[in-house]
C-alpha cells in the first residue's frame, strides 16, 4: 500500500463520515429554529416541546459533526503538506475565515441556546438558534468556496511555483460556487427534513404523541419538498456548468467514451467495461442528456477519448480519465434518491392535506426507510464530485499524487487510519443508540433542566 | 511592521486566547477526577464550563486556520512533521467533545464512568502534547532543505519536551482550579482552592526546571532576550502574586494572575521564536521564518482586513456569553 493510496483512503473515509453529520446538523437546526419561531409567535406549548425534542437530537448530531470536523481542518497539513504549500495562500483563507466567522458564531450561540432556556428573554433565545443556523450555512459557504477553488481555480496567479491569491472577490464569485453552494445547502435542508419526517412517521406508526409528530411531519415535509426542488434545479445548473468547467467529469458520469449522438440520450443503466472502453446494455432516455447539459433538445456531449486527447495536448502525457464506474454510478444513485425524495414529500403533503396520513401505514413505513436516502444522495454527490475530478487535486494545476506529504510514513498513516476508523465506528454506534433512546423517550419527556444559581463571581466578593 | 509580522502576532494572540480560555476548561476537566468526589460534583464542574468549552476550542481551530492562511509552509511542515502527536491530540479532542454531550444521556453508572474518563484524558492529553510540541519547536527539529521535518522518536520525546509538557499541563490544571473557585460554592470551592495552593507550587517548580533547561537546550534567552527575559520575570511575579491571592481567598485576582501567567508564558515562547516560526536543528538556513513561510502580500492584506473587521464582533459576543452565564453553578444545575 502506498502513502498516496492511504492518504486518499483516509481523506475519503473521514470526509464521508464527517459529511453524514454536517448536512443533518444544517437541516435540523434550521427546522428547530422554525419550530421555536412558531412557539414564540403562536405561544403554543406544543411548538416548544417540538423545538426541545428535535433540539436534543440535533445536539447529539452536532457534537459528532463538530469533533469529526476538527480532523478535517488539520489533515490538509498532516497528509497533504505539498498541497497545503502549493495553495495555502488561496485555500487557507476561506478556511480561516470559516473559523473566524462561522465556528465562533455557532459554538458561542449554541452554548447560549443550550444553557439559556429560562435565563435569556424568549426572543433573544430564539435569535441564538437562528444565529447557529446562520452560522452553519455560512460555514458551508466558506468550505464550498475552498472546494470550488479545487474544482475551478480562480482568483490566483502562479508565483514561485505556488498559487497565490490575487483576487479575493473572484474566489467568492467563483461560478462553481454559485451552483455548488445552493445545491449542497438545499441537500442539507432536505436531509434534516427527511430525518424529522421519518422519525415522525415512526412515531405515528406507533400512535404515540400524534399531535406533536403530525405537526413535525408537516413542517418537515414543506421544507423537504421546497428544498428537494431546490436540489433538483441547482443540480441541473451544476450539470450545465460542468460542461464548461470539467467536461471530463461529465463524460465519465455518463460513461461516454466517444462523443455522444446529437441529440444526446441520457443513460439510465449501463454495464461499463473500462478495460475495453465500452458501455454495454445501455438503457437510455432520448434527448435527456442534451437537455440536461444545454437546456435544448439537441447538442452532442464530448466523450472521454476526445477529452483525453485534448488534455494530453494541454497538460502533457498522462491519464486524465477518472474512475468511470464510481463517477457513473454515484451520479445515478444521487439523482434517483433525489427524485424519490421529491415524490415522497409531495405525496406526504397531499396525504396530510387529505388528513389520511396516519392510516396510510405503507407510506409511513416508506418514510422511515427514506431517512437513509438523503445520506446516500449526499455521499454519492461528493463521490461523484471528488472522484470525478481525479487525477487532479486542483483542477488543471496540481495532481493528487503530487499533493501528498512526502515525510509521512505508511506506518503513521496506517496508525491514524486504524485509530480514526475505530473511534468513528464507536461514535456511529453510540450515536445511533442515543438517537433510538431519545426517540423512544418521546417529546413529552422533559429532562430536569432546573437552573438555580445565586452568587455572581464577578461581583465585589471575588475581588474583595 | 510587515503584514507577515502582524500575522505572527495574531497567531500568538489566538494561541494565548486558546490557552487562557481552553486552559481553564482543560483544568476543570482534570479536576473532575482529581478534585471531584461524586457524580454530582463532576456534573457541577462540567456545567461550569458547559456554555463555553466549545467556543474556547474554536480559538485553536482559528489558530490552525490562521497558520494555514498566513503561513502555509509553517502549517504544512508542522502538521505533517508532528503527525503522530497530532493524531493523539485529535483523538483526545474528539473524545472530549462528545463525552460532554454523551455522559448524561444514559442513566447508568458505567456509561457515565466511561465518558468521565474520556473527559479526564481528553483534558490532560492536549495540554501535555501542546507543551511537548512547543518546547520541541523551541529546541529545534530536523527540518531539511525542502522544509520537510523528518524526526525520530527522541526528537519529539526528550527531557526538555517532557518537562515542557508537564509544565503546560500544570499551568492549565491550576487555571482550571482557580476558575472553579470562581464558579462554585461551599465545600467544592474550598477544596478547589486548597488544591490550587498545592498545584501552584508544583507549577512554579516545573516552570523553574523548564526555564533552566531552556537556557541549556534553546536559544530562547539569547535570541530575543530583550523581550523574553522581562516576560519570564513577569511570569514569576504573576505566580508569586497568585500564591498570595489564593491564600487570601481573593479568587478573582488569583484567576487573573494565573491568566497573566499563561499570557506571558505563551507570549515568551512566541517572542523567543520570532522571527522564526520553526527552528531547524540541521542548519540555520533551513529555519522557517515569518518571511519565507508566509503567504503572498495580497492574501495577507485580505486576511488582515477580514480579521480586523470580524474580531471585535467575535470578542463582543463571547464576552457577552460569559456575562450571561456569570453566576455560580449550583447542585440544582443538572444540564450535563
Amino acid at each position: 500500500m502506498s502513502e498516496l493510496f492511504l492518504a486518499r483512503f483516509q481523506f475519503g473515509s473521514t470526509t464521508i463520515f464527517h459529511f453524514l453529520f454536517v448536512p443533518m446538523s444544517i437541516g435540523l437546526v434550521f427546522l428547530v429554529a422554525i419550530m421555536e419561531t412558531l412557539y414564540v409567535v403562536k405561544k403554543q406549548e406544543i411548538y416548544l416541546k417540538m423545538a426541545k425534542f428535535w433540539g436534543h437530537l440535533f445536539l447529539i448530531n452536532f457534537a459528532v459533526g463538530v469533533v469529526t470536523g476538527i480532523i478535517q481542518e488539520f489533515q490538509f497539513g498532516m497528509n497533504w503538506s505539498e498541497y497545503s504549500r502549493f495553495v495555502g495562500d488561496v485555500f487557507g483563507a476561506p478556511l480561516a475565515i470559516e473559523a473566524l466567522l462561522a465556528f465562533f458564531m455557532e459554538s458561542t450561540f449554541i452554548g447560549l441556546w443550550i444553557f439559556g432556556w429560562g435565563r435569556l428573554p424568549e426572543k433573544i433565545h430564539l435569535l441564538c438558534i437562528w444565529l447557529v443556523s446562520f452560522g452553519t450555512i455560512l460555514s458551508a459557504l466558506w468550505i464550498l468556496a475552498a472546494n470550488s477553488f479545487m474544482q475551478e481555480p480562480v482568483g490566483f496567479v502562479m508565483n514561485n511555483g505556488r498559487a497565490e491569491m490575487n483576487d479575493f472577490f473572484a474566489i467568492l464569485q467563483n461560478p462553481q460556487l454559485k451552483v455548488e453552494f445552493p445545491h449542497v445547502v438545499f441537500g442539507a435542508l432536505a436531509t434534516g427534513a427527511f430525518f424529522i419526517a421519518g422519525v415522525s412517521a415512526y412515531k405515528m406508526l406507533k400512535k404515540q404523541e400524534l399531535n406533536i409528530f403530525r405537526k413535525s411531519f408537516n413542517i418537515a415535509m414543506i421544507v423537504g419538498l421546497l428544498s428537494g426542488l431546490g436540489v433538483a434545479f441547482s443540480g441541473h445548473w451544476q450539470a450545465q456548468h460542468l460542461m464548461e468547467s470539467q467536461p471530463m467529469k461529465m463524460a465519465a458520469s455518463e460513461g461516454l467514451w466517444e462523443d455522444s449522438a446529437d441529440p444526446a440520450p441520457w443513460t439510465l443503466f449501463s454495464i461499463l467495461d473500462v478495460e475495453n472502453q465500452e458501455s454495454r446494455f445501455n438503457i437510455e432516455i432520448p434527448y435527456a442528456l442534451s437537455y440536461l447539459t444545454y437546456e435544448e433538445l439537441e447538442g452532442s456531449v464530448p466523450g472521454m477519448n476526445t477529452l483525453q486527447a485534448e488534455y494530453e495536448e494541454k497538460y502533457g502525457e498522462g491519464n486524465y480519465i477518472p474512475p468511470v464506474n464510481a463517477t457513473f454510478w454515484s451520479f445515478r444513485i444521487m439523482v434517483f434518491s433525489g427524485m424519490l425524495m421529491i415524490g415522497f414529500s409531495a405525496l406526504g403533503l397531499w396525504f396530510s392535506f387529505r388528513k389520511t396520513l396516519v392510516e396510510r401505514r405503507w407510506f409511513l413505513r416508506s418514510m422511515v426507510a427514506l431517512i437513509a436516502f438523503p445520506f446516500i444522495a449526499n455521499t454519492a454527490g461528493w463521490i461523484m464530485t471528488e472522484i470525478g475530478r481525479q487525477p487532479w487535486t486542483v483542477f488543471g494545476l496540481m495532481t493528487t499524487s503530487a499533493s501528498v506529504s512526502p515525510n509521512v510514513s505508511v506506518g503513521s498513516l496506517l496508525f491514524s487510519i486504524i485509530t480514526f476508523t475505530t473511534i468513528y465506528a464507536i461514535l456511529a454506534i453510540v450515536l445511533v443508540y442515543l438517537f433510538v433512546k431519545e426517540i423512544k423517550k418521546g417529546a413529552d419527556y422533559d429532562a430536569p433542566q432546573e437552573v438555580n444559581v445565586h452568587v455572581d463571581p464577578f461581583d465585589k466578593e471575588a475581588y474583595q | 511592521m510587515a503584514l507577515s509580522e502582524l500575522w505572527f502576532l495574531l497567531v500568538a494572540v489566538l494561541f494565548i486566547g486558546f490557552f487562557f480560555l481552553e486552559g481553564f476548561d482543560f483544568g476543570v476537566g482534570m479536576s473532575t477526577r482529581l478534585v471531584a468526589r461524586s457524580d454530582l460534583e463532576r456534573r457541577m464542574m462540567i456545567n461550569t464550563i458547559g456554555p463555553f468549552w466549545d467556543a474556547n476550542e474554536v480559538w485553536l481551530l482559528t489558530g490552525g486556520g490562521a497558520i494555514f492562511a498566513a503561513f502555509p509552509h509553517w502549517y504544512a511542515t508542522m502538521f505533517s512533521g508532528y503527525y503522530i502527536p497530532f493524531v493523539f491530540v485529535l483523538l483526545a479532542l474528539i473524545g472530549r467533545g462528545v463525552a460532554f454531550e454523551f455522559r448524561g444521556k444514559v442513566d447508568h453508572k458505567n456509561w457515565t464512568k466511561v465518558w468521565d474518563w474520556v473527559v479526564f484524558f481528553g483534558s490532560v492529553l492536549p495540554p501535555f502534547l501542546f507543551g511537548v510540541l512547543f518546547s520541541s519547536l523551541l529546541r529545534g527539529m530536523p527540518i531539511d532543505e525542502n522544509m520537510n521535518l523528518q524526526a525520530g522518536f527522541y526528537d519529539y520525546v526528550n527531557l526538555y519536551t517532557v518537562v515542557g509538557g508537564i509544565t503546560v499541563t500544570l499551568i492549565c490544571y491550576l487555571h482550571g482550579l482557580l476558575f472553579l473557585t470562581l464558579k462554585t460554592l461551599g465545600d467544592l470551592q474550598e477544596r478547589a482552592r486548597l488544591m490550587a495552593q498545592k498545584v501552584i507550587l508544583a507549577t512554579i517548580a516545573s516552570l523553574v526546571v523548564f526555564v533552566g533547561l531552556s537556557i541549556v537546550e534553546t536559544d530562547l534567552f539569547q535570541f530575543n532576550s530583550m523581550a523574553t527575559i522581562p516576560m519570564v520575570i513577569g511570569v514569576v511575579v504573576a505566580y508569586a502574586l497568585a500564591i498570595l491571592f489564593i491564600a487570601k481567598k481573593r479568587d478573582g485576582f488569583a484567576f487573573t494572575m494565573s491568566g497573566l501567567g499563561i499570557l506571558l508564558t505563551v507570549g515568551s515562547i512566541f517572542a523567543g521564536l520570532f522571527p522564526r516560526v520553526m527552528v531547524s536543528s540541521i542548519s540555520e538556513t533551513y529555519n522557517l521564518t515569518v518571511y519565507n513561510a508566509a503567504s503572498g502580500a495580497y492574501s495577507l492584506k485580505v486576511m488582515t482586513i477580514v480579521a480586523l473587521t470580524l474580531l471585535p464582533f467575535v470578542l463582543g459576543y463571547q464576552i457577552w456569553s460569559y456575562y450571561v452565564f456569570r453566576k455560580r453553578v449550583d447542585a440544582k444545575d443538572l444540564i450535563y
